[in-house]
């Protein structure tokens, strides 16, 4: 039993090797944080744009909005990533591993973040949009401070929920050769013929996301709607 | 640009390859969304024991796979085992790992869907000598999936999604069999291609959704 | 009297603090029509519900048709068949027809076929009146309607009791009436009930006894000409003379 428990240490828990390779899975760590912030930021702000733009109501517009956020939600976002990022080359422009995974999860949480704020700005009462414009209000002093507060609500529990998927696919970057935790880990562990990196990486995913997640669920419920 | 995209020879050449891709991206679909809806269930069910003793452990599960990413998951499974002595193969590898990361996210759906019915259901159905299970499989299931029905759509459509992380783990779906057709032609084409198959594939899907997200919301 | 056909003693019940039911004792004959009135939160619900055991009592005992319904051993489901319930809120299933709603229990707990439970089903749904709103969901029925396909859920199974808990409480008044014809006429064909009501001119004409509850416990019990004409006690004056202004 004892003996069993000592080889399983030393091969997942192996402390000599986690102590080698710390320094890599942190600096995987700080790759993860600066690609997530860098997602989260554009693709919530081009998605918001995107429906704002869609709130204008210019049909040919609309159209070309509605079958990019429809192309971004049908597509893998693995698929989009290869595709950039062993495509581009083709026509002369090459971008990293890292510009690579950030466009495309950007443009994936663009095209999920659009359709959400539409939909909240959609969800508001047309006699809210009546009742502003007939005190006065321009059209976009009402979208500013009638509409969006209301649909912001709306949009959070979702919001949320998506984003976090999202950006848990930042792990994909590894398959481009982003030197985030995934692929710290993974070169880690070839070099050092032990799983131990992987572990470590592992759990450095946990103390990232979990957090988020335990928040995302306390606000869904503080947002939840009564039905 | 044509030649490096849509290359018309390549397109014909590297088809039968991308065509086998196809075929086992359905396969794999058809065979984890059902393991995710049955992992699912299995939480929905113990969820609707009210109990604080099952409550917790569930719900810190359900956030542990919602917090893990799906590949990770899969890496560990497919590169850490073998180190225990245990080689599954990519395959089953991605069933596990969808099962366990796709079934907390159906199981987190279908709890909802099981609280917003309304007690009374319940009790109605056990005044009349159903059991706890009969009525929660008669009454109370087919009223929460009617309920939930946009949310499981659209796991499932992420859930055929994440099936190109096969391609990690060398399991020939599309993805996989593009990137071959793509190195041994040296030429983008096949990547193009699988992109147009999975658009056209899961294109209708997101059009339905959208459609039934805007009627929930605008339902509220 | 009869034998009685419901014996419940010494019903306690505790909801974390509160405490609900205050020791009260219920028996009620074959084919009596018990009505019991009290104000809100007096445990006149809870009472009926722990007859069936919806409610599990802390404390006292319930025997219901010779059937101990608090022994561990009991079948609880086969027992629950002989006690028929209507909920104030119908809580009639919203993805079946009239006909589904009643046949559930006939074909998943009684054991029936399908062509038995939907013949049975029918003449329930006749007995209420329902016949041809047999294919209706309850969407597509007032108020009124599905209160009686309710009923029919419950009589389908032939029980020995019906409990109803303010049958009519939920419905718009000009619905009220064909409730109470139904519950009219199955009192006329002898079924046992205990009714959970407000409509004190049903009780008046149609129960055996009231059982005036308040504050957890059965303040008095009596014919209904003696509770409405002349009650023993204070508070059962003050909450008809209350019910009665309104």
């Amino acid at each position: 039993m004892r003996g069993d428990w000592a080889r399983f240490t030393d091969t997942f828990l192996n402390a000599k090797v986690m102590h080698k390779y710390l320094p890599d899975i942190l600096s995987g760590v700080v790759v993860t944080i600066e690609l997530a912030f860098l997602i989260v930021v554009t693709g919530i702000a081009a998605g918001l744009a995107l429906a704002l733009l869609r709130s204008l109501a210019i049909r040919p517009l609309n159209w070309l909005i509605v079958v990019i956020v429809d192309l971004f939600r049908s597509l893998p976002p693995l698929v989009v990533i290869v595709l950039i990022y062993f495509g581009l080359p083709s026509v002369g422009l090459s971008p990293s591993g890292f510009v690579s995974t950030w466009l495309s999860l950007a443009f994936v949480l663009m095209a999920f973040s659009e359709e959400i704020f539409w939909a909240g700005i959609t969800s508001v009462d047309r006699g809210q949009w009546e009742a502003a414009r007939s005190t006065g209000l321009s059209f976009g002093q009402t979208l500013m401070s009638v509409v969006l507060p209301q649909a912001f609500r709306l949009t959070i529990p979702p919001l949320t929920n998506r984003t976090i998927a999202i950006t848990k696919g930042t792990a994909l970057g590894t398959v481009v050769a982003v030197t985030e935790i995934l692929g710290q880990a993974s070169s880690a562990m070839s070099n050092s013929y032990n799983p131990s990196p992987l572990i470590m990486g592992a759990a450095a995913y946990l103390v990232l996301f979990f957090p988020v997640v335990v928040a995302a669920r306390w606000v869904e419920t503080k947002f939840a709607w009564k039905r | 640009m044509i030649q490096s995209f849509f290359n018309p020879e390549i397109i014909v050449a590297s088809w039968p390859i991308v065509r086998a891709g196809l075929l086992n991206t359905v396969l794999l679909s058809l065979l984890v969304v059902p393991l995710g809806l049955v992992g699912g269930l299995m939480l929905a069910l113990l969820a609707s024991v009210k109990h604080p003793v099952v409550r917790w452990p569930l719900m810190a599960w359900v956030d542990f796979f919602r917090a893990f990413p799906p590949l990770v998951l899969l890496i560990l499974l497919f590169a850490g085992l073998p180190f225990a002595g245990l080689e599954l193969g990519g395959f089953v590898c991605v069933a596990i790992a969808f099962f366990l990361n796709t079934g907390a996210y159906y199981g987190e759906i279908l709890r909802a869907g099981i609280d917003s019915v309304p007690a009374g259901q319940i009790e109605a159905a056990r005044s009349t000598g159903l059991s706890r299970l009969q009525a929660i499989a008669y009454v109370v299931l087919p009223q929460a999936v009617r309920n939930v029905l946009p949310d499981l759509l659209s796991n499932t459509l992420e859930v055929v999604k994440l099936t190109s992380l096969g391609s990690v783990v060398a399991v020939p779906e599309l993805l996989y069999q593009a990137r071959q057709a793509q190195s041994l032609t040296y030429n983008p084409t096949p990547l193009v291609v699988a992109a147009i198959v999975y658009f056209l594939m899961l294109w209708p899907v997101v059009r339905l959704l959208s459609r039934l997200e805007n009627r929930a919301l605008a339902g509220r | 009297m009869n034998r009685p056909i419901v014996d419940a003693r010494g019903l306690h019940k505790h909801f974390g603090s509160l405490h609900v039911l205050k020791g009260v004792d219920l028996t009620v004959a074959e084919r009596e029509l018990v009505f019991v009135i009290g104000p809100s939160g007096s445990g006149k619900s809870t009472l009926l519900r722990c007859l069936n055991r919806l409610e599990e009592p802390s404390s006292g005992s319930v025997v219901v048709d010779g059937i101990d319904m608090l022994d561990p051993r009991t079948d609880i489901n086969h027992a629950r068949q002989r006690i028929g319930m209507v909920f104030q809120s119908f809580n009639l299933y919203p993805h079946m027809t009239a006909l589904g709603n009643v046949t559930l229990a006939l074909r998943k707990v009684a054991g029936k076929s399908r062509a038995q439970a939907e013949a049975l089903g029918r003449a329930a749904l006749e007995r209420v009146g329902l016949a041809d709103r047999a294919g209706h969901t309850p969407g597509q029925l007032s108020g009124g309607q599905q209160q009686r396909v309710a009923i029919a859920r419950s009589i389908a199974l032939e029980p020995r009791v019906m409990l109803f808990d303010e049958p009519t409480s939920a419905l718009d008044p000009e619905l009220v009436g064909s409730v109470l014809e139904v519950m009219r006429s199955l009192r006329e064909s002898g079924m046992t009930m205990i009714v959970v009501s407000h409509e004190m001119g049903f009780a008046r004409n149609a129960a055996d006894r009231v059982v005036f509850m308040d504050e957890g416990a059965i303040v008095e019990a009596g014919p209904p000409a003696a509770i409405f004409e002349s009650p023993a006690h204070e508070r059962t004056r003050t909450f008809i003379g209350q019910i009665q202004r309104h």
